[in-house]
């Protein structure tokens, strides 16, 4: 009783002061709901988190990059054209004349090199895409120079694929800041890094207008971008936690694009018709580590069983439904070099004769770590119950992803499910992720790859890994990409399970907005509306 | 003789009340200094001791070891922890609350934009709650037994079960989704945002010293709901409450005598078993509303309201320690201002106190 009395009393108080509710967005704007807490710097030398990399591709242009007129072609960006000398060790980049940044400077090679150097100085979290080129603090000023206004010469000292390095310039560390406004802002000799973390300087389609933390990040049309003004003069992304209530506001028209909505809310959107939905295979990769350290899988007979015991099939089907494909390789299908075969079957029979043959009959308990959010709950709980049936008891534990990574890191696990996002679209990034660890030791001292943290010695794979990073014929190295993710399917330390699939959901007026296979190639200023 | 005697007393009487003043003023800042001292080692503590590394926050999963050392070093964390709390005090005292490494922000600025969001909503909610839960609490009490009372008690007990995560979702799809009365999450529609200077960073405020009306019914009817939520949800503490002070005081002698002579219920009810009831209220509301105050991470989740409840809670997932140890200075210093303010509000409703 009293509770429709004080709706009502709400209501009423809200219908007087409300003058109109408008239900839909201003006319040159574009509105994102989407997670954005994963946001911490806008300085393309340490943005390293899917949101920020995403808003970088749109306020920054690369020295090469994934024209968002066609995200499947790497060509040139600020860069129009590149010369490779002989020994493949010194590429020669043409700067495209007479672009401008945001800010009326123009784009000159000084800026580029200025750029790549400063993600070297900076040191932070994204060097280590340009570090493993062989460049440094102290030889980074030999390497990457700029003879004149359009042309940037880059050495590398590693016998590194071209379409590798290529790569590499296209991803956010390519991008290419203005070094007279980054000069203006420094302090303490950080190269603007300061200014940078939550300013843009840049010659992409937008510039940073402000950015609140867990709130929006607002964006304003630069127009001074190379690929014309874009239509919308401001896109605003809104931070909106919420699954359900991404899903109210897209319907509503209060916003024009949602991002994060699960497989249940896209369902639930089906038949309306202001709505649409579309799903864009992304490189994701949902997999379980299996720590080697663990008695019981140091055996690869045991390791082969455990891959016979996970439904692919029927969680793809149920509660993944639409959100993620099954995928069973190291790098992810859609890209160069894929290995797309998936021979991998829930067959309990056939996991406990391996299970026998390698002295297990019975089964053993282990534990499993996971994060306690969706999807990975769910995948835990199905992953347990088809483990029973090869009489693996399986325990969950699951946590934050904080302290699961902390654990991950540490080696602490004995199974841990968890995902793995390429750095740049070339598959030595994977490939140096889960097959490479030279230095088996607690202390190892480079990085802590997935081979590493799975306490998997590999001294063969690692050889391959080197061998394919070096390979300068194309097709000699897509081969041996595909050898070597056989190789890793079967032995290594990995239940690779699913791809993720994003759905896009978009009002039906919206056209032309680009989203593509990663953050990298993600992009706002050809949207109309 | 007597003369000096006199001027010496009366010297003596001032000097007794400057120093009596002077004793009380020092004891309070020192307990409060110890307040703060006990809850800054408390959290700083317990956040060196969660198993998550505060480096991985800043430079995630994929950094070499060079920029992990790097940033460990930088944090401090290579230093002993007595050392590092030290530190830490220190430049609190020198106003320096640090920056935040999530969202690269001093994290007094930071605090500085997220409690006005959580202060609005707390203080609006609240209104909902005192206007609603006195009202409905003494009707309890005062028909104790029958059919009011249950209302009030189903109500109440539905308010104080029922997920606050799930009213909200509800409470928008109802409101928003069907019914069009309310604007949706977030503060403001992306219409009206930027427009209004941001002077105390209380958008209702903020929109009523420009003129600008038309933002602030809308930032009112964003608000509305998620303070509806909250407001139903402490309505339902304080009529509970209230309810049993109203029946402890309803059987009291002076009650019963001022109905022999000849009030009748409700005036025996309002005049005299109500101010009685005063101070014990006012402690439950203050408390309610500090407890708002902290910010409601579940409601501001639902509601992408951006207070203070979620940025704690997010500094203290990825172990942001300058940002958890700002919050709860900050979450401190309301619950020792709501309480001054309470004791404030006792002298005036209670006579016994005034002059004490």
């Amino acid at each position: 009783m009293l509770k429709v009395l004080k709706y009502a009393l709400m209501a009423g108080v809200i219908m007087t002061l409300t003058p109109q509710a408008m239900a839909e967005t201003p006319a040159d704007t574009l509105v994102i709901a989407k997670q954005i807490d994963d946001l911490i710097s806008m300085d393309p030398a340490e943005a390293y988190e899917l949101s920020g990399i995403e808003i970088l591709a749109n306020t920054y242009d690369r020295i090469m990059r994934f024209e968002p007129t066609d995200i499947t072609k790497l060509v040139g960006g600020v860069a129009e054209s590149v010369a490779v000398s002989e020994d493949g060790k010194t590429f020669t980049f043409k700067i495209r004349p007479g672009q401008k940044f945001a800010s009326g400077n123009p784009v000159t090679a000084m800026d580029a090199a200025f750029s790549l150097q400063r993600v070297i100085k900076l040191e932070k979290t994204p060097v280590f895409l340009i570090s493993q080129l062989g460049w440094n603090k102290d030889n980074i000023d030999k390497l990457v120079t700029a003879p004149d206004e359009s042309t940037l010469q880059v050495t590398i000292t590693e016998n590194f694929a071209p379409s590798l390095v290529y790569a590499l310039l296209s991803s956010v560390v390519g991008s290419v800041v203005d070094m007279k406004v980054a000069m203006e802002h420094q302090a303490d000799g950080d190269f603007g890094y300061a200014w940078l973390k939550t300013n843009s300087a840049g010659s992409g389609a937008y510039s940073i207008k402000s950015w609140k933390p867990n709130e929006a990040v607002v964006l304003e049309a630069n127009p001074n971008y190379r690929g014309g003004e874009a239509k919308l003069k401001r896109v605003v992304v809104r931070h909106i936690p919420e699954a359900a209530a991404q899903r109210l506001a897209l319907e509503k028209g209060d916003v024009d694009i949602a991002r994060n909505l699960t497989p249940d809310q896209v369902a639930g959107l089906a038949g309306n018709a202001d709505v649409k939905v579309t799903s864009i295979p992304e490189a994701l990769l949902y997999y379980i580590g299996l720590n080697v350290k663990q008695k019981e899988l140091q055996d690869v007979r045991v390791r082969q069983a455990l891959r016979y015991l996970v439904d692919y099939d029927g969680m793809v089907n149920s509660f993944l439904k639409g959100s993620q494909q099954v995928h069973q390789s190291f790098w992810a299908s859609g890209f160069w070099a894929s290995l797309d075969d998936n021979p991998y079957k829930l067959d309990p029979e056939k996991a406990k004769a391996l299970l026998k043959e390698a002295g297990y009959p019975d089964g053993f308990s282990i534990d499993l770590d996971a994060p306690n959010f969706a999807p990975f709950t769910n995948m835990a709980q199905s992953v347990q119950s088809t483990m029973a049936q090869g009489g693996i008891k399986v325990n969950i534990i699951s946590s934050e992803m904080k302290p699961l990574l902390t654990k991950y890191r540490a080696r602490q696990h004995q199974m841990l499910m968890v995902y793995w996002g390429p750095d740049y679209m070339d598959p030595h990034t994977n490939a140096d992720g889960f097959a490479n660890n030279l230095d088996n030791s607690d202390a190892a001292t480079k990085g802590k790859p997935l081979a590493w943290r799975n306490s998997w010695d590999a001294p063969e794979v690692s050889a391959m890994t080197a061998a394919a990073v070096r390979e300068r014929d194309e097709g000699k190295r897509k081969q041996m990409y595909l050898d070597l993710q056989k190789k890793v399917m079967d032995e290594g330390p990995y239940i690779i399970m699913t791809q993720s699939t994003a759905q896009l959901a978009e009002r039906a007026n919206v056209k032309g907005y680009v989203q593509g296979s990663s953050s990298d190639v993600t992009y706002y200023n050809l949207t109309t509306k | 003789m007597t003369q000096a005697d006199n001027t010496s007393t009366m010297t003596n009487g001032t000097a007794n009340f400057a120093a009596e003043a002077a004793r009380r003023a020092a004891s309070f800042v020192a307990s409060l200094a110890l307040t703060f001292l006990g809850l800054t080692a408390v959290t700083f503590l317990i956040s060196r001791l969660t198993k998550i590394d505060p480096v991985l926050a800043i430079v995630g999963d994929k950094a070499s070891k060079e920029v992990y050392d790097k940033t460990y070093i930088a944090l401090g964390l290579d230093q002993p922890l007595i050392m590092q709390y030290g530190a830490y005090l220190w430049r609190l005292l020198s106003g320096d609350f640090g920056v935040s490494v999530l969202t690269s922000q001093p994290v007094l600025s930071d605090l500085l934009r997220v409690f006005p969001a959580t202060f609005e909503l707390a203080t609006i909610a609240t209104i909902i709650g005192v206007a609603i839960g006195v009202p409905a609490g003494v009707l309890a009490g005062a028909r104790k037994g029958r059919w009011p009372d249950h209302v009030v008690r189903v109500v109440g007990l539905f308010g104080y079960s029922v997920p606050v995560f799930w009213l909200g979702l509800v409470g928008l799809f109802v409101f928003y989704g069907k019914l069009d009365w309310v604007s949706g999450t977030g503060r403001l529609d992306v219409f009206y945002e930027d427009i209004v200077t941001s002077r105390t960073g209380v958008i209702l405020i903020d929109a009523a010293i420009d003129g600008e009306w038309g933002i602030f019914a809308n930032a009112f009817s964003h608000l509305i709901l998620p303070a509806g939520i909250l407001g139903y949800y402490s309505l339902a503490y304080i009529a509970r409450m209230t309810r049993s002070f109203m029946i402890d005081q309803l059987s009291q002698e002076y009650v019963t005598a001022a109905r022999i002579k000849g009030r009748s219920f409700w005036g025996a009810v309002w005049l005299h078993a109500f101010p009685n009831i005063m101070v014990p209220l006012i402690t439950v509301i203050g408390l309610s509303y500090a407890s708002l105050l902290e910010g409601a991470v579940l409601t501001e989740t639902v509601f992408a309201w951006p207070g203070l409840g979620l940025y704690i809670t997010r500094a203290l997932f990825n172990s942001d320690m300058n940002a958890v140890l700002g919050g709860t200075v900050l979450v401190g210093a309301v619950f020792i201002g709501v309480n001054l303010f309470c004791d404030l509000l006792y002298k005036i409703f209670d006579p016994r106190l005034r002059n004490a």
